[in-house]
């Protein structure tokens, strides 16, 4: 069961990957995005491969879950891939409300890079401590990672506006940050090949280290160590000797990969930029051309609308009955807890601004971005780096 | 002040923008704009109308929604403060020495702001009062005027209105058919249709208009809920420790129920047993599967009469696990947390120079014998007992405590050959011989442990007021975010026919309505005018 189970996502990773070029092709064979009647041969295509993969992927969640006994969202492969999954489900729906491909060819890549970036966590079946063995894990964690999968559409459609709003023809602050946020998509792909060439090859080596309390310990690294842990001491032989070593205090074996990401994107970018000799953003400018901006800023508004109660419902209301049942209080102001509650004002203060102070448009677009940042960071910072009482879910 | 009577005979409040009833633009400053602002109806706001006394200045700083949007930004910056270093609940040093210790400088001053205690800090509940005031006066200053617009609304509108609506086109051919299949095809979409003199005024969906007011009425409930565990007697948290096989009183219940630990249970997950979780349990080593007290719930029954055994009958047996609570009475028991605890030792008497031992004996470390007779004239009298022994200040050995972490005894053993005793002091991995050389030895042979639940009793009484906020709050963001207020006017100027519609939001929605409404018409569809206005600016 367990091995059918990856084979289907993996089927499902595929798959999404050709409806991605097929979403590009429909732009490129459609003269008017506008038009949400007619969705041309490419498009069917991309929608159709879409929704098998989707299947296919809810097949991979049932049978992991058949064979786990407990859904498959308990730590941050399952949680990641299952948020990806519900990005995808989530265009499906805004796509037939909305009827345009163009969403697609945004949404797809980003959940792409959430599926690839979860595979590279340790994807073995793992228990549930005492404290998940509850109903309320399938219910909370699966509403609140829809809703957010929802808030994210919002994302793909502020990059939408962002891309064709921006003029790209001088530098300016706005085309600076467009271009940052295109860098972080290609760090993803940069830690996922940096990750995936290093667990190929099974590179490993360990160190000697003394954490922060003097305590002596062994580490173990799975990419060459830039950074070596404090007092680091090599016992791999041919392992490589770390080229700065870290005070206790900083954790230097997560410092490494994110250093090995930020060198591999930064590669990546740099020869993307020499390939097409221009702005990330300028590139996919021609992409979006035909399409009306004040309906990209509908879909964006749209979807915060209808993800910010799912939202509310999955990340603070049943979570904090769960934590009532199994921590004997609803709010503890953990961490995770926090976060949840920073989003959800965020979001707040967006629709206050959208209603009230009239931020449509491109400052809109901003904030979309905006919020997704806020989503990555509790998704990937507070899980790895803060941890707290929902620190089971950072490995 | 005086009221503005308009030209079409409703008299409207001081400082409305839009008549109420026909929505001709009754300040000048509107006339101004190619599209109306509908956000409000036009209506008077009282913090639009008046600005003189101390108590409007005050209304008026409340019911911006820029100082509502500010407030909420501080407290989600604020927040973010909170989460850079763990809070004083989850660390178990004292906060003047953890912070530093653990973060250095930093930490220091992270502890010295008082961030350790962000979320308890008085700026922190000041922040979140001020959000709960400026709820209460936003929603105020915005709901009364919108709901008397909405409810005095005329189905015959004036042109000014029609003509700056976002939607909005004219017909010069009139064909009366037209009109009743268009009335016919809002019926059918479950439009309220209403008629005056040949005008249509097509409504669905007001209701959604109150859903930002009912989600700010479920928050200001809320947040009153979570001050009402200030209140003395709504709330307990309480930390119960119950050793096995003992009974406890339950705190806060005035003595009512008791509670009887037969057994702490902790199970680990077997990974012959569990293959599906083989690799990851080699991988995180030993992961726990239960934590689990088995407990009886006692009540008095009878009066309470000090000094004496109270009467008990049965409640329940329950076994308490983590996210399956035992419930009575309005309390919650949870299972918190366990330790292991020392519970006797044994000691075999033993002649030091043959090593052979004549006797054994075990001591029950919280209520242990004065004398312990082994037989053949070999006894072993407890001089001294101290559970959790130190030494003091004085270099006399002393308690810390009752709980026996640190057991040590002062022995005196009488033996055949030593009928007068000898003295000797025993602590964990200590001996002392204070009289000088013993002919025999109280040889530690093992201990007895036993768990001690860790059990949390909680009582909160303001629980269903936070429910029902929270109720109401998913029911009016559902309200206001799933359903939207769409109008669609079609009516007779100048004998032409006007359409012009509005919603709240949705506008892609609202268009392709009209688009089926039109169907079968001869009628045109109106126009975006704020689609043309963008791309004038574009153009330009």
């Amino acid at each position: 069961m367990a091995t059918l189970s990856s084979n289907l996502l993996f089927i499902a990773f595929i798959l999404y990957l050709v409806a991605t070029l097929f979403f590009g092709g429909s732009i490129k064979a459609k003269k008017d995005l506008n038009d949400t009647k007619t969705t041309n041969k490419w498009g069917k295509i991309a929608v159709f491969l879409t929704i098998v993969g989707f299947v296919s992927q809810l097949g991979y969640f049932i049978t992991r879950w058949i064979a786990a006994g407990h859904a498959p969202v308990s730590n941050m492969f399952e949680f990641t891939t299952f948020f990806g999954m519900a990005l995808v489900g989530a265009f499906i729906v805004i796509y037939f409300i909305y009827r345009t491909t163009l969403l697609g060819l945004f949404t797809m890549p980003v959940a792409i890079l959430v599926i690839a970036y979860a595979s590279m966590f340790p994807r073995d079946i793992s228990p549930l401590i005492p404290a998940l063995q509850s109903y309320w894990l399938h219910i909370h964690v699966t509403t609140a990672a829809i809703g957010e999968a929802i808030l994210a559409i919002s994302f793909a459609a502020g990059l939408i506006y962002l891309v064709k709003v921006i003029d790209q023809t001088k530098p300016s602050k706005r085309t600076f940050w467009l271009e940052v946020v295109m860098f972080a998509l290609v760090v993803v792909i940069g830690f996922v090949a940096v990750s995936s060439i290093f667990s190929g090859v099974g590179y490993h080596e360990k160190f000697n280290w003394t954490d922060k309390h003097g305590n002596e310990d062994v580490m173990e690294y799975t990419m060459p160590a830039l950074t070596g842990p404090h007092k680091a001491e090599l016992l791999t032989e041919g392992g490589f000797q770390p080229l700065v070593e870290m005070p206790a205090i900083i954790n230097a074996k997560k410092l490494n990969t994110v250093i090995w990401s930020l060198l591999a994107g930064g590669v990546l970018y740099s020869l993307i930029r020499l390939i097409i000799r221009k702005r990330i953003a300028a590139a996919l400018k021609p992409l979006v051309k035909n399409i009306k901006l004040d309906f990209v800023d509908e879909i964006s508004y749209r979807s915060v609308l209808i993800g910010f109660p799912v939202f509310t419902l999955g990340a603070l209301v049943f979570a904090m009955i769960w934590a009532q049942v199994a921590w004997s209080r609803f709010w503890g102001w953990d961490p995770k807890e926090v976060w949840a509650l920073i989003t959800w004002l965020f979001y707040a203060a967006f629709l206050h601004l959208r209603l009230s102070k009239g931020w449509h448009g491109e400052k809109s677009a901003w904030l979309a971005v905006i919020g997704f940042v806020i989503i990555m960071f509790n998704l990937v910072a507070v899980n790895l780096v803060i941890a707290g009482l929902h620190s089971y879910a950072g490995s | 002040m005086k009221d503005v009577k308009c030209e079409c005979g409703h008299v409207n409040p001081h400082g409305t923008v839009l008549c109420e009833a026909c929505g001709k633009i009754l300040d000048e400053e509107e006339n101004k704009n190619h599209l109306l602002d509908m956000r409000y109806e036009g209506s008077a706001r009282r913090s639009q109308t008046y600005n003189k006394t101390i108590i409007d200045k005050i209304w008026n700083f409340f019911s911006s929604v820029k100082v509502g949007v500010w407030l909420i930004v501080i407290t989600l910056i604020a927040s973010i403060l909170g989460t850079i270093l763990p809070q004083e609940m989850y660390i178990d040093l004292p906060p003047e020495v953890y912070y530093q210790q653990e973060y250095g400088w930093f930490g220091k001053l992270y502890y010295q702001l008082g961030f350790h205690d962000l979320y308890g800090s008085w700026w922190y509940l000041l922040l979140i009062a001020l959000i709960g005031i400026s709820l209460v006066i936003c929603s105020l200053d915005r709901v009364v005027p919108l709901y008397k617009a909405l409810k005095a609304q005329r189905v015959t509108r004036h042109e000014g209105f029609l003509k700056r609506q976002r939607i909005f086109g004219v017909n010069h051919h009139i064909d009366d058919n037209d009109l009743a299949i268009v009335k016919q095809h809002l019926l059918q979409k479950h439009y309220h249709v209403r008629e005056e003199n040949g005008d249509l005024l097509a409504e669905k969906g007001r209701f959604s208009r109150w859903g930002p007011y009912v989600n700010h009425v479920g928050l200001i409930i809320f947040l009153f809920g979570g001050m009402l565990r200030f209140v003395p007697g709504m709330y307990v948290n309480e930390n119960l420790w119950i050793r096995e096989g003992e009974t406890a009183v339950v705190p806060e219940t005035g003595e009512q129920f008791y509670l009887q630990n037969n057994q702490f249970i902790l199970q680990h997950y077997d990974k012959d047993k569990n293959k599906t979780f083989e690799k990851a349990l080699e991988r995180a080593g030993d992961v726990v599967k239960n934590y689990q007290s088995n407990v009886v719930l006692y009540k008095r029954s009878g009066k309470k009469i000090p000094g004496e055994t109270p009467k008990l009958k049965k409640v329940k047996e329950y076994k308490v696990r983590v996210n399956h609570p035992l419930t009575f009475d309005g309390y919650s028991v949870y299972q918190a947390s366990f330790r292991s605890e020392m519970n006797a030792m044994t000691f075999a008497l033993t002649n030091k120079k043959t090593k052979k031992p004549v006797g054994e004996l075990k001591i029950n470390l919280l209520n242990p014998k004065e004398k312990y007779d082994l037989g053949n004239g070999y006894t072993v009298e407890i001089l001294n007992y101290f559970p959790d022994f130190e030494f003091a200040k004085n270099g006399e050995p002393s308690t810390k405590s009752r709980v026996p972490n640190n057991p040590a005894f002062v022995f005196r053993m009488f033996t055949p050959e030593k009928p007068k005793g000898e003295t000797s002091f025993v602590a964990i991995r200590q001996t002392i011989e204070p009289f000088g050389n013993n002919t025999y030895k109280m040889a530690f042979k093992g201990i007895d442990t036993k768990n001690v639940s860790g059990l949390i009793v909680r009582k909160d009484s303001s629980l269903w007021v936070i429910i029902l906020g929270g109720i109401l709050f998913m029911i009016g963001v559902v309200q206001g975010a799933y359903w939207n207020h769409r109008r669609i006017w079609v009516q007779h100027k100048n004998g032409e026919v006007w359409i012009a519609a509005h919603t709240n939001k949705n506008w892609y929605g609202l268009k392709r309505e009209i688009e089926r409404v039109l169907e079968n018409t001869k009628l045109d569809l109106p126009k975006d005018q704020f689609q043309n206005e963008q791309t004038d600016k574009e153009g330009a």
